[in-house]
This record gives C-alpha cells, sequence and structure tokens, in this order.
C-alpha cells in the first residue's frame, strides 16, 4: 500500500528527537546540585567561637579501611589553646589518593569534628597536592569566630562546649523539621 | 607597539604554541582501559547525559593507534602492569594519561601484593582524579583540567625547558610531615 513512505518514516523519528527535552547536563556551566548527604571532601568543623572540635583522638585514622587519614594529637596548654580539653590535632592530614569517601571516619568522630562536604572537584596532577593539610581542610573562620589559639569563651570547661553541641543539633534537627514542614 | 596595533579590527593574533595546545586538546580520543568499577563510571560520562563527546572526545578508541589519552579506570593488578604498559606504548604521541580512581591512582584500599600501587609506577600519569568511583563530573573535571594543561604545554626548546625546571622544583620540594629520624629525637 503505503510502502514508498517507510524510507520517510524513518526521518521522521530524527525529525521527532529534535523537539524532545535534552537530558544531557550541563556540567562545567552548570553545576547540579548533588544529594545533600553526598560523600565529598572532608571539613575539620569548628565551635562558635573558632575553636577546633578535633581532639586528636585519631579515631578516624583507626576506622580508615585504606589506612588515608594521618593524626598526630598535640597537648592544650592555657596559653596555646585550639580545642577545649586536653588535647587537639597537631598534624591532620588526609590523602586523597587513598580515601575512598565512604565516611567511616565521619561515623567515628566523637565530637562531630570531622563531616564531609558536598564538593567533588578534586583532581590535581600531582600525588603530592592531593595529601589535604590541616589548613586546607578547617572549616573557614564565620562571623564571631576567632582563629585559635584562644581561651575557652563558651564555658568554663570542654563540658560545657560538648552540651553546647547537643543543643546545637536539637536546634538544628527543630529547624530541619520547621523547614520540611514549610516545603510541605 | 607591535604588529598587533597596526593590524585591522577582526584580525587575531595567537603563538604557535596557543593553536598548537589547542588543536590537542580540542580533539583528544581517549584509549578505554575499563579494569574495574570506575569503568562503569567512565561508561557512563560516554553516554547522552554527561556526553563527553561535548569536550571533542567523540568516541571512545578500541585500538590504542587511535588514542591521545588513555584513561585508566581501576585498579591494575600484577599481571595487568605488562599489558597497560604495551597500550601505552602503541599509542601514538603526543599522550597523556588520566588515573581515574583511587586505585589506579595510588593503590586505594588495596594495599596488597597484587595490586599495583599507582599507575605511576609503570606509565607517566597527568592527571590524578580521586574518588571510589569517581562520578561522572569528577572524570569530566579531571579532563577539562587535562585540557587546561594540554593548552599551555609549550614546543621545542621552550619545552625542554619547562621540564627542567619542573625537575628542579620537585628536587626543592619539602615532605609533608617532617622525618628527622631516631638520632635527632
Amino acid at each position: 500500500m503505503l510502502e514508498w513512505l517507510n524510507p520517510v518514516k524513518g526521518f521522521g523519528v530524527t525529525f521527532h528527537t529534535m523537539f524532545k527535552k535534552v537530558p544531557t547536563v550541563e556540567y562545567p556551566e552548570v553545576k547540579a546540585p548533588t544529594m545533600p548527604r553526598f560523600h565529598g571532601r572532608h571539613q575539620l568543623n569548628r565551635w562558635p567561637d573558632g575553636l577546633e572540635k578535633c581532639i586528636g583522638c585519631e579515631l578516624c585514622a583507626w576506622a580508615c579501611p585504606a589506612d588515608a587519614i594521618y593524626v598526630e594529637g598535640g597537648d592544650n596548654t592555657e596559653e596555646d589553646r585550639f580545642s577545649p580539653g586536653e588535647r587537639y590535632g597537631r598534624v591532620y592530614q588526609i590523602n586523597y589518593l587513598r580515601c575512598i569517601l565512604c565516611g567511616l571516619c565521619i561515623e567515628a568522630c566523637p565530637t562531630r569534628a570531622l563531616t564531609m562536604t558536598n564538593e567533588y572537584e578534586l583532581a590535581d596532577d600531582s600525588r603530592e597536592s592531593l595529601i589535604f593539610t590541616k589548613e586546607q581542610l578547617l572549616a573557614p573562620l564565620l562571623e564571631g569566630m576567632e582563629a585559635p589559639p584562644h581561651a575557652m569563651r563558651l564555658g568554663e570547661t570542654e563540658e560545657d562546649y560538648y552540651r553546647l553541641g547537643s543543643q546545637d543539633a536539637d536546634a538544628a534537627a527543630r529547624a530541619d523539621e520547621r523547614n520540611s514542614e514549610a516545603v510541605q | 607597539m607591535g604588529i598587533e596595533e597596526k593590524l585591522p579590527s577582526g584580525i587575531l593574533l595567537t603563538t604557535v604554541e596557543q593553536v598548537v595546545g589547542f588543536v590537542r586538546k580540542t580533539s583528544m580520543w581517549p584509549a578505554t582501559f575499563g579494569l574495574a568499577c570506575c569503568a562503569i563510571e567512565m561508561m557512563s560520562a560516554g553516554g547522552p547525559r554527561y556526553d563527553i563527546a561535548r569536550f571533542g572526545m567523540e568516541r571512545f578508541s578500541a585500538t590504542p593507534r587511535q588514542a591521545d589519552l588513555m584513561i585508566v579506570a581501576g585498579r591494575v593488578s600484577q599481571k595487568m602492569a605488562p599489558v597497560l604498559r604495551t597500550i601505552y606504548d602503541q599509542m601514538s604521541e603526543p599522550k597523556w594519561v588520566i588515573a581515574m580512581g583511587v586505585c589506579a591512582s595510588s593503590g586505594g584500599m588495596f594495599n596488597n601484593y597484587a595490586i599495583v600501587q599507582g599507575v605511576d609506577h609503570i606509565v607517566p600519569v597527568d592527571i590524578y582524579l580521586p574518588g571510589c568511583p569517581p562520578r561522572p563530573e569528577m572524570l569530566l573535571d579531571a579532563v577539562l583540567k587535562l585540557h587546561d594543561k594540554v593548552q599551555n604545554t609549550k614546543l621545542g626548546a621552550h619545552r625542554e625547558r619547562e621540564i627542567e625546571e619542573l625537575d628542579r622544583r620537585r628536587m626543592r620540594m619539602l615532605p609533608l610531615v617532617e622525618q628527622t629520624g631516631g638520632a635527632a629525637q
């Protein structure tokens, strides 16, 4: 019957595709946000007054299945205080050529000092530059923070800080709930 | 000063190095070297969603003779090492290597006798890409960083001087952890 139309029908597919939505991401120009809990580069967090949360306990290094983390603890003194409590992480390095971004270090961290960001653009051209040191991993100083060393400002003892942390977490959880309700 | 000011508008001047760099970077064909899970992400980068063809990598070459870029995706076992080297030697100059994923870059979590602890023991690596496995965006980012490097590569005598300078800089590099040895402590 209309068999002579078949070769033309084939072009119909091509023509139809021209009006379809393009699924290609425009990666380098437009960066689509990752999932909120995406495992990206690490970050060493700070207390609201700028003191470091890391206490140099090395639990992250012990939890690491790839042996990517190297920690050396140091003693805080009254003059040189980097974190509330006795100890702080004097040397902190993560080798991103070993790290598999599994997040076991995050689970092991007792003070929530180590968390992960959503940043993933890590490629570089030498092995040395992919060993991130403490300066690169530390969170930036926000408003009201002062770079350590300085004295404890949010409490008398480290215990006050740790309780503050749980209050912070509660407040954050409540804020999250409010947000999700607002979205719904 | 110079010829730029005497030219009529619409004429662009550039150096031979920049032109060669541009030509090299915009038609770089990768040789597939998928060895493990990273290869899945590499295939994904070649698919329509991430579409590596946007960067001039129109197809993954199945023959090393027609490839410029080797993407080593996955852990390289000791047994695979000579094969990898052969493939690299068969590629025509100029050629580049991306070590995709932590296993190819340094051995990753497989710190054992079966796995080569980084392909830079076998071939020179231009870009290391961490991640286990890296998402396709990370691969595209690595490719773009390599493009940048290729664009700014020098030629001839300039290149020789650049290599010397890089060597000197490497010799001066200090280790991240100071190791004084037993006697000093």
